[in-house]
Formats: structure tokens, sequence, C-alpha cells
């Protein structure tokens, strides 16, 4: 069964809205929609060393966002530079560096567009253990930092005055989110990733009240983009990332109704 | 003041910030022991929120010493902003950093006149209402040490009082310690235990009678302070320019 490159596809793009779920809330609660992107561009750099190494994509992709992440958590507590440009700075300098180190790699044949917009046909079997082991460990991760998570995002001083040590969730939650853009680049392509963690998210918030809930429902939502998105994908010859947000747009446009409607599913 | 053989909860020795090449507070000294409500003043900017953070541990280079002796503190932050793509309920916000029985969370809401928004959107809540759900989120682990920034802003002018008075209550139930930051000069001068009053230093504390007659006091609080105080002689050596720094007075 797993020699049907569609259903390791499948397989591989829930495991990836599983994580994206729970991890698409805190971008959205946390305002780290760009701070998403930059990890994404300097995935970028991370695929280019992976071709010179000839290490896994998505080991590389996640050292290098990891690195980024790290740098820029340090950069600002050390300058006075304001988040976004320091967000902006990281994202297209990384991103310059991996086409520069691209462009000398003419003797590999690469598909770039595949690594933009997602392959369905490139998913392997490693990458299916890349994908769940790397999943299954960022939710357990997760899970364990929820507490302290969830009350610095509400409110940092807060968490710190009553001893929630929010830096350290702060520090992990950065690793966590360099980890799912690594582990999902081949499903849903670099440039749409951020789309993959806000956009079912965005829609989970428009069903729910609570905390939990939101976090459940966006899970719900990747999932069925995953579904619906690469079976459209498979009819009609359509991009897989692209189909999977397309579809995930489609039930944010739904749950606005909802919410117009004034009506939460549970009360 | 029989402090003696009360238990201390935090004791600060000549603490400051540093930022920005600017002294946000400095040489800040208290104690807070257990039972009793220390309350700061000040003008605008003098530093009472930056001394309720230190006391809390929350700044990280910090001049001077700070010791914590309890690990149960409970914060009700001066502000908290939700945003509304975060959707939190009133009882998913009283779990935020403990773990608390239903009743518990009954009982301490209750007690705070704020059972009815239970599960109300915190987003939704009125200014005075989110006060509320505030201090009950504090109270409701039994803290031993609250620390309080004008925790009663936004509240009517009857709930005002109730929860002052529900303040002064709890600090003899729970025999907890309080550091209390209020403009409230009324309350802050009828029913705490020890005054400091704050100019980006300590400008004067001591029981509230006391600081009442200071000059120091008299001076930043105006006509305010009027209402609390008999005139009363005081070695003045210093003067404030209008960012706080002190001008040493010329004779």
């Amino acid at each position: 069964m797993l020699d049907d490159f569609f259903v390791r596809a499948l397989i591989a793009g829930l495991g990836v809205a599983l994580v994206t779920g729970p991890l698409g809330c805190f971008v959205i609660w946390r305002r780290l929609s760009f701070f998403g992107d930059t990890l994404a561009h300097a995935a970028l750099l991370g695929v280019t060393i992976s071709l010179v190494v000839n290490m896994n994509i998505s080991l590389a992709v996640f050292i290098v966002s990891s690195v980024v992440a790290l740098i820029l958590l340090r950069l600002k507590k050390t300058t006075n530079l304001t988040g976004d440009a320091l967000l902006g700075l990281l994202a297209h300098s990384s991103l310059a560096l991996g086409l520069v180190v691209l462009g000398f790699l003419s003797f590999i044949r690469f598909d770039i567009m595949g690594l933009l917009f997602g392959d369905i046909l490139s998913v392997t079997k490693i990458d299916l253990i890349v994908i769940w082991v790397g999943g299954l460990a960022i939710i357990l991760i997760l899970k364990l930092i929820w507490k302290p998570l969830f009350a610095s995002t509400v409110n940092y001083d807060l968490a710190a005055a009553e001893g929630m040590n929010p830096e350290k969730a702060d520090i992990i939650f950065t690793i966590l989110m360099a980890a799912i853009i690594a582990i999902s680049i081949k499903m849903v392509g670099l440039l749409l990733i951020t789309g993959m963690l806000i956009v079912p998210a965005a829609m989970a918030r428009n069903l729910s009240n609570g905390p939990l809930q939101m976090v459940f429902f966006s899970i719900i939502g990747g999932l069925l983009s995953v579904l619906i998105g690469l079976f459209t994908s498979l009819k009609i010859n359509s991009p897989s990332g692209p189909s999977i947000i397309s579809v995930a747009l489609i039930l944010f446009i739904l749950s606005l109704i909802v919410t117009k409607k004034n009506y939460k599913i549970f009360k | 003041m029989n402090t003696q053989k009360k238990e201390i909860l935090v004791k600060i020795k000549n603490a400051g910030i540093f930022k920005n090449n600017k002294w946000l507070v400095k040489d800040v000294s208290l104690e807070i022991y257990k039972g009793n409500i220390v309350s700061l003043i000040g003008p605008n900017g003098s530093g009472k929120t930056t001394t309720a953070k230190i006391v809390l541990g929350i700044y990280q280079d910090i001049h001077g010493s700070v010791q914590r002796f309890t690990k149960k503190i409970s914060y009700v932050p001066q502000k908290i902003l939700i945003d509304w793509s975060l959707p939190i309920r009133v009882i998913d916000f009283m779990v935020l950093t403990q773990k608390l029985e239903n009743n518990e969370i009954e009982e301490a809401l209750k007690l705070t006149g704020a059972e009815h928004l239970k599960n109300n959107s915190l987003t939704k809540l009125s200014g005075g209402e989110l006060q509320r759900v505030l201090l009950a989120r504090a109270i409701a682990k039994k803290p031993d040490l609250l620390v309080l920034d004008e925790p009663v802003q936004g509240v009517d002018f009857s709930g005002e009082a109730a929860l002052y008075e529900l303040i002064k209550k709890i600090s003899e139930s729970l025999k907890c310690g309080i550091l209390l930051i209020s403009h409230d000069l009324h309350m802050v001068m009828s029913s705490t235990d020890f005054v400091i009053c704050l100019n980006g230093h300590i400008c004067c504390s001591g029981t509230p009678i006391s600081v009442a007659q200071n000059k120091e006091y008299q001076k930043l609080f105006g006509d305010h302070a009027s209402q609390v105080l008999s005139l009363y002689k005081h070695n003045h050596d210093h003067d404030h320019s209008t960012d706080g720094s002190i001008k040493k007075k010329i004779n």
C-alpha cells in the first residue's frame, strides 16, 4: 500500500496537519505569522546545504531554521530594531544566501517548483518516518510545555511572576516551529507552510470559545484540507500544496458564515 | 508595628533597574511579611510597577539583591490585553497558572462578585469586570504573597470600596503578605501597615501616619495629601526635576 505515491502523500499530509493544527493556533495567538514566513525563507538555505553535503533535507532545514530562530531571539534582546524589521532582515538575507549557493549548484538537477509549492510525488518512505516520528515528538513536547507556553501567550509578566518559566517555554516553542517547517516542507512547499499553519487555525477561531476547542477545530480543519486538497490535486492534476491551502481557505470562508450567524458549535 | 516575629516573604535591598542609560528605579529596599499590607504610592513614572516587577522576579538584570522566601505568589498586573484571536473564557483564565477544583474557582469568583461571568469570554468583559476576574484568579490559589498593581481601576465607586475591604479581609484570612500599588490614598492610609512613597527612589516610607506627615509626601500629592495630615517638620535635603531625578537643593 505504501508503494502507492498517493497513499504516501495522504499519510504524510495527515501527519503534517495533525501538528500544524495546534502550532498554528499559537502562531495566531502570538502574532507569529511573519515569523513562520521567515523560517520558511531560511529553509531554502537549509535545502541547498542539504544538497551540498548530501544530508536529509528535513534535518538540514531543521538545523538552519533553528539557528535563524535563535539568532532572532538573540537580536531581539541586543538591538533596538523592531521585531518585524529583524524578521525581514533574517528572512531575506537567508533567502538570498540560499539562492546564491543554489546558483553554484548548476550541476545538480533540482525541482525548484516542487520546493516552493510542495510535491506529492516526491514523498518517500523515509519522509513518512520523518513526518510521523518528528510530528509525534513535536506534539508530545508541545503538550509538556502547554501550560507555561499558554500562560506566557496570555500575559508574559503574569506567567513569569507566578513561576511558569515562560522564557524557557518560548525558546522551546521557537524550536518546534523550526521543526514543523522542516518536516512539512516537502508536502506543502516553503511558500505555503505559513498558510498551512494559519488558515485552519483562523477558521477554528471562528468556531470556538475556548483555547482547547480552537486547537481541536484547527486540527480537524487541517486534516480535511489535506484529504480534500490531495484528492482534488490527483483529479485535476493541480500542485499539492496550493490545493491543500485552497481547500483550507474555502473552509475558512464557510466558518465566516457560521460566525456571521453568531452560532457557536458548542455554547 | 511589630514585624519581628512575623514570617518574612520578600526582602529586597538597594534594588534598581538601569535601562537605556536611565535608572527606572534606584536603591529600593523593602520587606514584606506574612499578614502585612505594604503599599507603594507615587506619581506616574515613579517606578511603582517596576518595583513590583522587581519583587516578582520578572526582570533579569537587577542591581542589588532580591530574596524571595515563597513560591506561592499571585500577581494582578496593571493591565492585561487579550486579542480577539485568542478565545479564552473566565474559567480558562482562572486555571492559567494553577490547578483548581471547580468549587475553588466558584468561591474565588463569588468573593470578588464575578461568579456570573464564569463562562464569559475574557475579551468581552468591561474594565471593572476584568479587574474582578483578575483579582479572583490571584486569590484562588491562596497565595503567600499577593502583588496587586492598581487592582480596582475601572471598578465603580461602590464596588471599589467593597474590593478594598475584600483585599483587607484576604490578607487577614489567608495570612498572606500583600504588596499594593494604589492611587487611593484614603485606602492606603487607612488600611495598610507600611507605606512606601516612590519617585524613582524611596522618598519616604513608614507607617501611614508618619508618611502622611512627611513633607515629601505632601509635596508629591499636594491637596490630596492634606486630607490626611497634620503638618510636621521634616529635614528636606533634596528636590526633584520633572523626570524624577534628584536635584540637590542649594542653600
